[in-house]
């Protein structure tokens, strides 16, 4: 527990929770992010509704905590249960404002890795949806614990795309989805530069050194001038977040 | 009626012969058939090609007890936990043979058995566009539309020669109901050369034709039906069971070292003869623990 009375990723997952805007389609994703919607549902998005790449679409968080997203307290009293492709179809069609991704390493464009690790030395369980969503949602939000070896200048895999090279490349490969548009760490928060798509420091998290934020990056970052502290998660925040989280399964140090 | 009910080791023996490609793991973490599974690593089945989007934990199973040639996925780990240690010793050191991995992911998975299913060649997707996928994968290849030009993936069809499904209710026949997230359920099973039904109960076919909108198979593509109550543990299906968030816990932990996954399979899978032996060694206490709230839906007129 921090200073503040709250751990690091009680703070991603409020921050995480605050990219939901009332009345989205949200790809939701598990652990974290899956905090965040109900967060965001319970706050300040009553309206959002949640698609899982299962085929579930549900207006209310699950009916109790989860491991996966097909657990049955995340099908009882969904708004529908539908198929894979179902699901994926409207995120190709450009219905889903906003999805939540993971993964082993994201780059200077907010490329992500999630294939193979150290080179191609250590095999890891490859994109799931991942790829789908990068590629095909409106925008997204990456969420990644904060160490230099996941954030390197460039992945050695691109498993999911953002950026790739930078500039107008999403628009020359044909990706018709918006690309990354923050990436939330354990560390600190970032947005992308409009011309260039190159991962910008936006703010920091209480208590962080800004000489760590560098040192853990692998490439030479860039702040944004309005840098600033990342604001805490509030009470009514941390009290939703930890009756979804009893056993600080997900929020813990 | 023709009843197509038989045992798992019946079904296995006939319908997964060495060699083949299998889908399993449809519902992606729920109704995964680890009954057959397990069958097919007591049966000593080789060179498969395992084909699927997620499976959790089965597909690591079938890797280190060496029955795979291949895998045709998206996705494969331990979903609870993290990476597949058996996937990463295949992959990394051949061990305990080589593994070819074709990776896609959960959306050309689907495409691909939804083209077989269609009876067509490939299906186009927007998804993975300047990736390392296409570039790798060459069922997955950069084309450009005829009509307007743009650059899309062809996604090659998926012709698995089984798949094996587990619902919780099914006719002698194969008619079968599923409810719950239906992940590629209805694609795989269509696209497949064969079907597998393992279910909770046998019920009569007015059960299925009472509620026909719930069928995610019909019999006429099955070619066996196996009664095979808690034939999906651990993974969940929606009214029967809950997720055994602690059998995968420990799965995944015994799984990090070959010596002891090879106890794992010997005490889980190898040492057992079926799957009512298995769940007698679940245990009463553990089984009506995984027992779920009832959530009944309610009545619906088919009236006319």
């Amino acid at each position: 527990m921090g200073e503040g009375g709250y751990t690091r990723r009680e703070l991603m997952v409020a921050t995480a929770a605050r990219e939901i805007k009332n009345g989205e389609v949200v790809f939701v994703g598990m652990r974290l992010p899956l905090l965040a919607f109900a967060v965001a549902k319970a706050i300040h998005a009553p309206r959002a509704v949640g698609l899982f790449e299962n085929g579930v679409i549900r207006d209310t968080p699950p009916l109790g905590p989860i491991v996966t997203m097909s657990d049955p307290p995340n099908i009882a009293l969904a708004i529908s249960c539908t198929t894979l492709l179902d699901v994926m179809g409207l995120l190709q069609q450009g219905r889903v404002d906003l999805g939540f991704l993971g993964a082993a390493e994201v780059d200077r464009f907010g490329n992500l890795n999630s294939t193979w690790a150290d080179g191609r030395r250590i095999r890891l369980p490859g994109s799931g949806g991942a790829c789908d969503i990068a590629s095909l949602s409106r925008r997204f939000v990456v969420m990644i614990p904060h160490e230099r070896r996941r954030l390197p200048e460039r992945v050695s895999y691109l498993t999911s795309p953002g950026y790739g090279e930078g500039g107008n490349w999403r628009e020359r490969v044909g990706l018709r989805g918006g690309g990354p548009a923050k990436v939330i760490t354990t560390l600190a928060t970032f947005t992308f530069d409009p011309e260039s798509r190159e991962m910008v420091l936006d703010t920091i998290h209480p208590g962080v050194d800004l000489d760590l934020v560098r040192a853990e990056t692998g490439w030479p970052l860039r702040t944004t001038p309005e840098l600033r502290e990342t604001p805490p998660p509030t009470p009514q925040e941390l009290e939703v977040i930890r009756r979804f989280d009893p056993g600080k399964i997900w929020t813990g140090e | 009626m023709q009843s197509k009910i038989s045992t798992m080791a019946e079904a296995v023996s006939r319908w997964v012969p060495d060699g083949a490609s299998v889908v399993m793991g449809c519902g992606l973490e729920s109704c995964i058939p680890f009954a057959a599974g397990h069958e097919i690593i007591r049966q000593g089945k080789r060179d498969l090609t395992l084909i699927g989007p997620i499976s959790d934990s089965l597909f690591d199973q079938l890797i280190g007890a060496g029955c795979v040639r291949k895998v045709v996925v998206a996705w494969i780990g331990n979903v609870g936990g993290g990476p597949g240690y058996n996937f990463r010793r295949a992959v990394e050191h051949s061990i305990p043979r080589p593994l070819e991995v074709e990776d896609h992911t959960n959306f050309t998975i689907a495409l691909g058995l939804q083209a077989a299913a269609w009876g067509v060649p490939y299906l186009p997707t927007r998804t993975a566009l300047g990736t390392d996928l296409p570039a790798r994968n060459p069922s997955l290849r950069e084309v450009q539309c005829p009509f307007t030009g743009e650059p899309l993936v062809a996604v090659r069809a998926i012709q698995p020669d089984v798949a094996i499904i587990h619902v919780q209710r099914a006719d002698p026949e194969g008619n079968a109901h599923l409810w719950g997230n239906l992940g590629i359920t209805l694609e795989a099973v269509r696209a497949a050369k064969h079907v597998i039904v393992s279910c909770e109960e046998v019920v009569d076919s007015a059960v299925i034709k009472g509620d026909p909108n719930r069928t995610v198979v019909p019999g006429f593509l099955v070619d066996a039906v196996v009664p095979e109550p808690w034939g999906a543990h651990p993974s969940p299906v929606q009214g029967y069971s809950r997720r055994d968030h602690a059998f995968y816990a420990d799965y995944y932990e015994r799984s990090r070292t070959r010596e002891s996954f090879e106890q794992w399979l010997q005490e889980w899978v190898l040492e057992v003869e079926d799957r009512a032996e298995y769940v007698s060694k679940l245990g009463a206490d553990r089984i009506s623990g995984l027992r779920p709230v009832r959530q009944l839906a309610p009545d619906v007129d088919y009236g006319w």
